[in-house]
């Protein structure tokens, strides 16, 4: 599966409350969440971004609450896919359990730019830059999530188990 | 090859004799917990799964402690369908507005957590329990839904640091602060995806309450858990709560730990984490003077009895600062009951806190004193990040509740022992 974006890049430590602020969680209703993703990290995000759109992050990305908000807006904002140098265990997790996909790779993240275009092989780990010309290689994910991410997220991965 | 007490927790409820970091388990879950802000997601993917009942409706534990007392209608819906959750399938443990408490501090009390467990909770401070000597983790929504209809929970058995506390501890100086100090020490990151053992002389001589303030900010340094091997003080804690047998695990002497890092608490001073991350400390006295428009004393990292009594030992016969709001959240109903017959509350309102019911509020920008654009407040709770607490053009500081309780006095950030 392969997926192109335009590139928004944010610095280290962006927490679940930047992404998806407290104040907008007494609804879990995707389109609303999206509203205001990551509105305290950059507030001219929700206007700015567009379907397929690549999120490209610093280190332990989506720390702190463990609230599935956050991977919920980013997904229903458009973003395909959200790289970074790395995840916070909680929003890795959310992330891959909701079907929202990630990958971690510290060169791309290293030598990307705002606004580069990137085509990203999901099945490969693939990322290639299609502003500059260059490729990188994410860090495979276990057998165990691969299958979780292959099914869409972990509900689709127990239903078979609980039939 | 020895193992760590958090190996030996994953191993017993995956049904191996032993583990290994890095390997993945499917384990069994003793308690799942949810919230009135995580619970009806989880409930929505619940009900994807297509099944007619929960694994074992006395070990999932509902608590409607975000927003509530519901703050405004859309909040009430989120309440109202949690609520009506645990009715349709006769969750025993939920627990309503006036019988309940912030869930980390509410879980220990009722005796629902106990060491040797496995358990889940679809809020990341849920790794809290690890002060018992169990294996506690926050996780998502669908973890939780998955959790719920299964009793199972995936996991990567983590590489264990151990932090091993000695010396003197200096008075004023309690777990809020050693704990800061190891997130200063190591960073938001730290810990990340790893468990965090807290050992040496200094934990053995803790209280359970300042145990708790230490598994709690766990997270803070990215940890999976945080957790302290149980001994005499935890089961004299444990003995008269709980309603089901219990395991107790210890750290083999030849386990392997990823890293083993001393701290000397001789000559320490209480912290303050300055915005917008904990990793962000200082030695109070390095910042004192720094003017407060609102304290917070309360949360699940410090909404317990102690913090609740060296915050009165302050304030008693003292004042508020005229320019200063002072805002104490007992962490349960029970804290905030024997609060009141110890005549806490009183001390507080005297000194013209405003004293709430329990609630996390606050502490995440909730609801119950949130703060305008250039706020700044001092708060035991334990996250400051951009916008934490209301305005995104608002500060939080994070402090033990005695620097809150001496720097409510006082308007600005004072060291407790200023105040006599």
């Amino acid at each position: 599966m392969s997926l192109t974006g335009r590139v928004h890049k944010f610095g280290s430590d962006v927490d679940t409350d930047a992404i998806i602020p407290a104040r907008y969680l007494n609804t879990s209703d995707p389109a609303e969440l999206a509203k205001h993703c990551m509105e305290d990290a950059d507030p001219s995000f929700p206007s700015r971004v567009k379907q397929g759109d690549i999120i490209v992050a610093d280190k332990n990305f989506g720390c702190g609450s463990s609230r599935e908000h956050a991977p919920i807006a980013i997904k229903a904002a458009g973003v395909s896919c959200v790289i970074a140098r790395s995840f916070a265990r909680i929003f890795y997790r959310n992330a891959i359990n909701i079907g929202l996909p990630i990958l971690e790779c510290p060169r791309c993240v290293d030598e990307v730019q705002e606004g580069d275009t990137l085509e990203v092989d999901l099945r490969q780990g693939e990322i290639r830059n299609l502003s500059r010309g260059k490729t990188y290689l994410a860090e495979p994910f276990p057998a165990f999530m691969q299958e979780i991410i292959d099914k869409g997220g972990l509900i689709n991965y127990v239903k078979e188990k609980v039939k | 090859m020895g193992m760590t007490i958090t190996e030996k927790i994953l191993a017993k409820h995956a049904g191996k004799e032993e583990v290994h970091p890095g390997e993945l388990l499917n384990c069994r879950v003793d308690v799942v917990l949810g919230n009135d802000v995580t619970t009806p997601v989880a409930i929505d993917e619940f009900e994807k799964l297509g099944v007619d009942r929960v694994f074992d409706p006395n070990r999932i534990v509902l608590v409607p402690d975000h927003f509530t007392p519901n703050k405004d209608i859309k909040s009430a819906e989120q309440a109202k369908r949690m609520r009506d959750f645990a009715q349709k399938y006769g969750i025993v443990n939920y627990f309503e507005i006036g019988r309940m408490g912030i869930e980390h501090c509410l879980l220990p009390q009722e005796g629902l957590v106990l060491p040797g467990e496995l358990i889940i909770g679809a809020d990341s401070h849920t790794c809290t329990y690890g002060a018992l000597g169990a294996f506690s983790t926050g996780v998502g929504s669908t973890d939780m839904a998955a959790a719920m209809a299964t009793g199972e929970a995936w996991f990567r058995v983590p590489e264990t640091i151990k932090f091993v506390f000695y010396g003197e501890l200096p008075p004023y100086v309690s777990g809020k602060d050693l704990i800061l100090r190891v997130i200063g020490d190591i960073g938001v990151d730290g810990a990340r995806y790893m468990a965090m053992e807290f050992a040496g002389p200094v934990i053995d001589s803790l209280s359970m309450d300042n145990r708790f303030t230490m598994a709690n900010m766990a997270i803070e340094a990215g940890g999976k858990n945080g957790i302290i091997a149980p001994d005499e003080i935890t089961l004299n804690y444990v003995r008269s709560r709980n309603k089901r047998e219990y395991t107790l695990y210890y750290s083999d002497p030849d386990a392997r730990y990823a890293e083993i890092r001393e701290y000397d608490v001789t000559g320490m001073e209480p912290l303050v984490a300055l915005p917008h991350l904990p990793e962000n400390t200082k030695n109070v006295s390095e910042v004192a003077g720094i003017t407060i428009d609102q304290v917070v004393i309360g949360s699940c990292t410090n909404g317990r009895m102690e913090d609740l009594e060296i915050a009165a030992e302050i304030l008693r016969g003292k004042k508020v600062h005229p320019e200063t709001r002072l805002i104490i959240f007992p962490g349960t109903q029970e804290i905030y009951l024997e609060a009141l017959r110890k005549g806490l509350i009183e001390i507080f309102i005297e000194a013209g806190a405003a004293v709430s019911t329990p609630t996390c509020g606050p502490c995440l920008g909730g609801h119950m004193g949130i703060l305008a654009r250039g706020e700044r407040a001092l708060a035991t709770t334990n996250r400051n990040f951009v916008g934490r607490m209301g305005d995104p053009g608002s500060e939080v500081y994070l402090s033990s509740p005695a620097v809150a309780a001496a720097s409510a006095i006082k308007g600005a950030i004072t060291p407790p022992w200023e105040v006599k």
